[in-house]
């Protein structure tokens, strides 16, 4: 089962550059390695996707691969104009989504 | 840093299975200083007499920057997702008795404060000294009449980083005489016996060579004061017994069970050789 | 026999079967080729320049299997100037991808980080493309220590 984390400042000045950490629990399985008793290939389950929109609007995005380590983190940056509300998606090979918000208050 | 490259008389065996290179590099600690959230951990403390060290070190002291920082902030540290997992489960209900821990243990922040500094201890209804892992089973199995939580489980992980966390930054303080001298003195036992087909004891490294390059590998005192760990190698957290296991199969010997009452004797051993180190479950390691 | 005289160890070869990267095999990896083709694919077929693009990597890392990266692009970031994307290829993996980070003008900065996995030493790149076209490009070596004990 993953478990997605987000830190995200409860409160910012109009158009402060914010800084937003997440880490989700997922093993990440490369698709690269053998099981030890069958010796067959595991078959690849990532989180391939994550998505961090601010007011429904998309402000940043991240493609993945296998090469990323397990339980993915992800820190990066956004502007923000207003009060709102962010909404952080993560997206596994089967096809489930986790998915995660915070608010956030501009004085 | 010092530099000195060191020869060494290494058994015939060893060479035979390992392809033994005669060159070895010692690394000092670093002298990086472990904070979290502002508050400070004690990575470094002054030996407590009959130790056979000058100095105690963290094994948070022999990581590189790199590793150490994911340490120091909770949400960079990847074993906090179980510590998530420990808090809900710690209010969840289980059991034919229809309790969770909350319902005898109230505000662990309060109630398992400490606990882990004092682990393994005596557990009396068992009447031996008991992992941390063993008192939430008995909790379980006797009180709320849930199913016991395999050793290595996420849930068990989860619970024994949650209570850990209580006691972080408070002094290991392990109790080691009185009922508890028995296990302490096997354990002291297991640790200096050398064993499998490298015909190696724990001291042979965490003692009497911590600090040096074990090739690419910077060995350490060998404390448990971060357990459970989130470990770069398993990708995720583990325990301490786990962490003997592969110490064991490392020098080839046939490794103890988890819950064996060798690792919680050796647990109990090697956690009071850290007495005043700070609790710093749930660490980050290599 | 006796180890009385036992100042160090060193392990050799034979202890590299100690040590299994959970994510990637070592021994494979990608083709310089099917880098090429990633860089060229992501460019629009333009040679990426040097400069702004400033890729972190640690010169060693101690596990493969979580290697602390952040990448960090100069650009006043604004509605007609920001950095569109950065691409992560590690060039020693079996497949050289590694994570293509897309930013927007409410980046405020083109800066981001994240964990990877290196089966061994290796380049890792950073190609980041502005809005308007243009492709920078910033490489790093990590040394990927493989031995030692561990358990």
């Amino acid at each position: 089962m993953a478990r997605p984390r987000v830190k995200v400042p409860k409160s910012a000045s109009k158009d402060e550059v914010i800084t937003i950490k997440t880490l989700i629990s997922h093993k990440m399985e490369s698709g690269q390695r053998k099981d030890k008793k069958t010796g067959e290939k595991i078959p690849r389950k990532i989180i391939n996707k994550f998505t961090a929109k601010f007011n429904g609007t998309q402000v940043f995005a991240v493609d993945i691969e296998p090469a990323v380590s397990a339980n993915p983190f992800l820190q990066f940056t956004v502007k923000v104009p207003e009060s709102g509300e962010f909404e952080f998606t993560w997206l596994d090979d089967d096809g489930k989504t986790y998915s995660a918000k915070k608010k956030i208050t501009v004085n | 840093m010092s530099k000195r490259i060191k020869v060494l008389g290494f058994g015939l065996t060893a060479l035979a299975m390992c392809g033994l290179s005669y060159s070895a590099v010692v690394a000092e600690p670093n002298n990086n200083q472990l904070m979290i959230d502002g508050k400070k951990i004690t990575t470094n403390v002054k030996a407590p007499k009959g130790s056979p060290f000058e100095k105690l070190y963290s094994g948070w002291r022999f990581r590189s920057a790199e590793t150490q920082k994911l340490q120091s902030d909770d949400f960079e540290n990847p074993g906090f997702p179980l510590v998530d997992l420990g808090t809900e489960l710690w209010q969840k209900v289980d059991g034919s008795a229809g309790k969770s821990c909350a319902s005898c243990h109230n505000d662990a922040s309060k109630s398992m404060k400490g606990v882990r500094a004092t682990m393994p201890k005596m557990h009396k209804e068992i009447g031996k000294v008991q992992s941390l892992q063993q008192h939430v089973n008995y909790c379980r199995t006797e009180r709320m009449g849930a199913k016991a939580w395999k050793w290595e489980s996420n849930q068990m992980l989860g619970m024994a980083a949650y209570v850990g966390l209580q006691s972080r930054g408070m002094p290991v303080n392990v109790k080691i005489d009185g009922p508890a001298k028995a296990a302490h003195d096997k354990g002291k036992k297991l640790y200096y016996t050398r064993v499998g087909q490298l015909d190696m004891s724990c001291a042979g490294c965490h003692e009497e060579n911590f600090g040096k390059m074990i090739r690419a590998d910077h060995l350490s005192q060998g404390q448990i004061n971060g357990f459970p760990t989130y470990r770069f190698k398993w990708q995720k957290m583990g325990s301490v017994h786990r962490r003997f296991k592969g110490c064991m199969k490392n020098i080839r010997a046939k490794p103890y069970k988890v819950g064996s009452d060798e690792f919680v004797a050796l647990e109990l051993y090697v956690a009071s050789r850290g007495k005043g180190l700070s609790v710093e479950s749930p660490a980050v390691r290599n | 026999m006796k180890l009385t005289k036992r100042e160090f160890f060193a392990f050799g070869g034979g202890a590299a079967a100690f040590v299994a990267l959970g994510g990637m095999p070592v021994g494979a990896s990608a083709a310089t080729d099917e880098v090429k083709k990633l860089i060229s694919d992501f460019a629009g077929g333009k040679m990426p320049a040097s400069g702004k693009v400033s890729l972190n990597t640690p010169e060693i890392a101690e596990n493969g299997n979580t290697v602390p990266v952040s990448v960090e692009v100069e650009s006043p970031m604004t509605k007609d100037n920001y950095v569109a994307s950065v691409m992560l290829l590690a060039t020693g993996n079996p497949f050289a991808g590694v994570a293509t980070f897309h930013f927007s003008h409410m980046s405020g900065e083109a800066t981001a980080t994240t964990r990877i996995r290196l089966a061994k030493t290796q380049d890792v790149i950073a190609v980041a493309k502005m809005s308007d076209g243009t492709v920078f490009m910033d490489k790093k070596q990590v040394k990927v220590t493989i031995g030692g004990c561990g358990g």
